[in-house]
């Protein structure tokens, strides 16, 4: 009795690990050769809206190579999210919910919700007062912080999603969020 | 001869008695007067009838932002200001319906609006001398002609991409056009500014931070503490260069005492938020001036709250009275600051006579009357890294810029107000002009007793409030008393209340399209009978979750007020509209 319990015990927990393992497998499954991607000449080109962060001019106009997209890996969706409070991103959109800019953890999407679409807000501005980041954020960073703001609607694979914030917790873990507001749904 | 000389005299005095009446009739400013008092003199609306108020015309703006302005009434002509893009619209009074005789659009950059912390409000216009003043989002100041809304002069006051941004209300006195800019969010640095009346022409500029040259300081300052005397405070009480992104912004509320020829203004919050980064007093800012109109030299100077823990900017309106104090008639000034006390000063020297508690205060236990400290409650005070919980009031404070009005007849002063606490945690942030410069993060919630908000009728010789009625939302919305003894807001879910100026009994309500952040008003119309006008329209920092369409679920959502707002988008929605009442 206490044998065939423990053993039952001993099966379950190694199932558990290797399920742990498969799972973990998953989420740090990494292109470590990844295919190589020209730099988008917008990321640097001079700029097209006069309201841009800073004073006129030229602005960092930093020469970075350009990385790639990858919104599937966890480390550049993590990165992401420390730029988008590094580059006040979250002073306007909070930590998803909005404020003077609109909310970022919903399915309403004013200008796209393409990783394109999302480098094109960051990088150009928008017309109601997005300020063009153009110059001023190297293009690396912009595509990591488009990875994480797909990611607060989990528009990204759900193993690069972050879980848990540090500090003040205001909205769910991106990893735990609902796209569609609840007094939304039908 | 003589009898020639007895018309004249005659003439001249039926002209003053109208132009008397006139005054009474009209609303030229958003306080109505240079006090603060937000007094209407009219007498044909009381508590007994006041039920029978009419709807005598409703208009709408077709803009669905927070709609915080005042009307603005001279004579047969009603002036309204929009939020964002800063519409002006001319009523006619003296036609049924009251069909608009001009509108005048400004053309604001709409990209203005990514630079506005909370909502892209405008507290209104007001009327001198045959122009209508007022300012847009994207920072100029505009005088249009009152007859046909033709412009004038436009000056600019500043640039979008330093993050600065102007939303109050110019007061314009003895051709002077005093107004000031918005944009403590984004480490703007703050100024009040005169204007020429006749021109545009920028006749003085004083700013908020920085030397004594920039902020007009200079022989005749003298403040009553000492803590506020010595050269260039303005910098020395910041780490090296902080004072020029410090905020001090002035977007509040301005007031003028013809007599002593002074012109008082609140100052606003230091940047950023996260107190850690500006060690000092951070002078000038959560404080409040007393000006010199002519000049701008600074005569007196009073910090609220010094090195600010909680973004309780100083901004909020100056009432204007004379009271009995200690057996002696003072001229006082009355400011129910976001720190939660109301300030009686004495408003020729600064001295503070007496500071009380009008809402729950967690944050600091007192004042020192004798210094003049805010006495901090250093368990309240934010850290790196650690949530600080159950700070009360909570960042909009214990009343935001909401006015209060002053009835010399029931000597009770009305005082909508927030009844909010909140948990804060601050963090190293960086400058990136035209970005937020914050370093915090909150979340907001309803104080004890679950009410958010609440209408407080005080009396500042007492020292205590008389009655309070609790609303369930913050009650973000300005007071009107009328002399006939009714008092006026509105709430945020849409309701607009008359109530008795002595007990606060619930006289007469009306329920409007939208949440209610607008200030109300009291005229006398062309047809002779008195009129009470209000915006409805949610927004502002209280309304943002419902008017910038927020996702509640993020507490920490408009600076936190999200938190505390989650059920508003359920019981109203956004949309300006004017609602103008008469008596029959």
């Amino acid at each position: 009795m206490y044998s065939e319990c423990r053993s039952h015990f001993t099966r379950a927990l190694r199932i558990t690990v290797v399920l742990m393992l498969v799972a973990g497998c998953e989420r740090e499954e990494r292109q470590l050769d990844p295919p190589p991607v020209k730099p988008d000449p917008r990321a640097q080109a001079a700029a097209l809206s006069d309201f841009q962060p800073g004073k006129q001019g030229p602005g960092m106009r930093m020469l970075a190579a350009a990385g790639g997209y990858h919104e599937q890996s966890a480390y550049e969706v993590a990165q992401g999210k420390q730029l988008y409070r590094w580059f006040n991103c979250v002073g306007c959109h909070a930590q998803g919910g909005g404020a003077i800019g609109p909310a970022l953890m919903d399915d309403n999407w004013l200008y796209g919700k393409s990783a394109d679409a999302i480098f094109t807000s960051i990088v150009e501005g928008r017309p109601n007062g997005m300020p063009a980041f153009r110059g001023r954020i190297p293009e690396q960073q912009v595509w990591q912080l488009v990875a994480y703001v797909r990611s607060m609607s989990g528009l990204v694979p759900s193993g690069a999603e972050p879980n848990r914030s540090e500090g003040l917790l205001g909205a769910p873990p991106e990893n735990l969020r609902d796209a569609q507001r609840p007094d939304e749904k039908h | 001869m003589s009898f020639a000389l007895a018309v004249v005299a005659l003439a001249s005095l039926s002209m003053r008695a109208g132009a008397q009446a006139r005054q009474d009739s009209d609303w030229p400013m958003p306080a109505r007067d240079y006090a603060n008092t937000r007094f209407s003199p009219l007498t044909d609306i009381t508590p007994t009838n006041v039920s029978r108020l009419d709807l005598a015309f409703s208009f709408s703006t077709a803009i669905d932002k927070g709609h915080e302005a005042a009307p603005i009434v001279i004579g047969d002509t009603m002036f309204i200001v929009t939020p964002y893009p800063n519409r002006v619209i001319a009523f006619d009074l003296s036609k049924p319906g009251a069909n608009v005789k001009w509108t005048f659009d400004p053309k604001a950059n709409a990209k203005s609006q990514g630079v506005a912390c909370c909502d892209v409000v405008n507290r209104g216009a007001a009327y001198a001398d045959g122009r209508v003043f007022f300012n847009t989002l994207d920072n100029n100041t505009i005088a249009l002609d009152a007859a046909d809304g033709h412009e004038v002069w436009r000056t600019n006051l500043g640039d979008i991409a330093t993050g600065q941004s102007m939303t109050m209300a110019p007061l314009v006195v003895h051709g002077k056009v005093l107004v000031g800019n918005s944009g403590g969010e984004f480490g703007v640095r703050g100024f009040l500014a005169a204007l020429d009346a006749t021109t545009g022409k920028e006749v003085w500029r004083a700013y908020s931070t920085g030397p004594d040259r920039d902020v007009l300081i200079g022989p005749s300052f003298k403040p009553h503490y000492a803590q506020d005397r010595g050269a260039d405070l303005g910098v020395t009480s910041w780490p090296t260069d902080a004072w020029k992104i410090g905020g001090g912004t002035v977007w509040g509320w301005v007031s003028y005492d013809p007599e002593l020829d002074l012109v008082y203004y609140g100052t606003g919050n230091p940047g950023p938020w996260n107190p850690d980064q500006r060690p000092g007093a951070n002078k000038w800012t959560c404080g409040i001036f007393a000006r010199k109109l002519s000049t701008g030299e600074a005569v007196w100077f009073y910090q609220f709250s010094p090195h600010d823990l909680h973004d309780y900017d100083g901004v909020n309106e100056s009432v204007l009275v004379d009271l009995p104090i200690g057996g002696v008639t003072r001229k006082v000034l009355l400011h129910p600051d976001r720190n939660g006390y109301l300030y009686v000063i004495d408003r020729a020297s600064g001295e503070v006579l007496s500071a009380d508690a009008f809402a729950l205060i967690t944050t600091s236990l007192g004042v020192d009357l004798a210094s003049g400290a805010l006495r901090y409650n250093p368990a309240k005070t934010p850290q790196f890294g650690k949530v600080t919980r159950d700070i009360c009031p909570a960042s909009p404070g214990a009343k935001d810029w909401q006015p209060t009005a002053w009835s010399p007849r029931t000597k009770l002063f009305y005082i909508p107000h927030q009844n909010l606490c909140q948990d804060t945690l601050v963090y190293e942030t960086s400058y990136i002009a035209g970005t937020p410069y914050v370093g915090a993060e909150a979340k907001m919630r309803a104080g004890p007793g679950g009410n958010r908000g609440e209408f407080s009728a005080w009396d500042p010789v007492a020292r205590k409030a008389v009655w309070t009625i609790p609303e369930s939302f913050p009650v973000w919305s300005g007071a009107l008393v009328t002399a006939g003894d009714v008092v006026f807001y509105g709430t945020m879910d849409g309701w607009f209340k008359a109530v008795d100026a002595k007990t606060g009994d619930l006289l007469w309500k009306y329920k409007t399209s939208s949440g209610i952040i607008g200030q109300p008003v009291s005229y006398r119309g062309p047809d002779g009978h008195q009129y009470v006008a209000i915006f409805a329209g949610v927004g502002g920092w209280a309304g943002g979750v419902v008017s910038g369409n927020l996702d509640t679920r993020d507490g920490s959502a408009a600076l936190g007020f999200a938190n505390a707002m989650r059920d508003l988008p359920h019981v109203t929605k956004s949309g300006g509209m004017l609602y103008v009442f008469r008596m029959p």
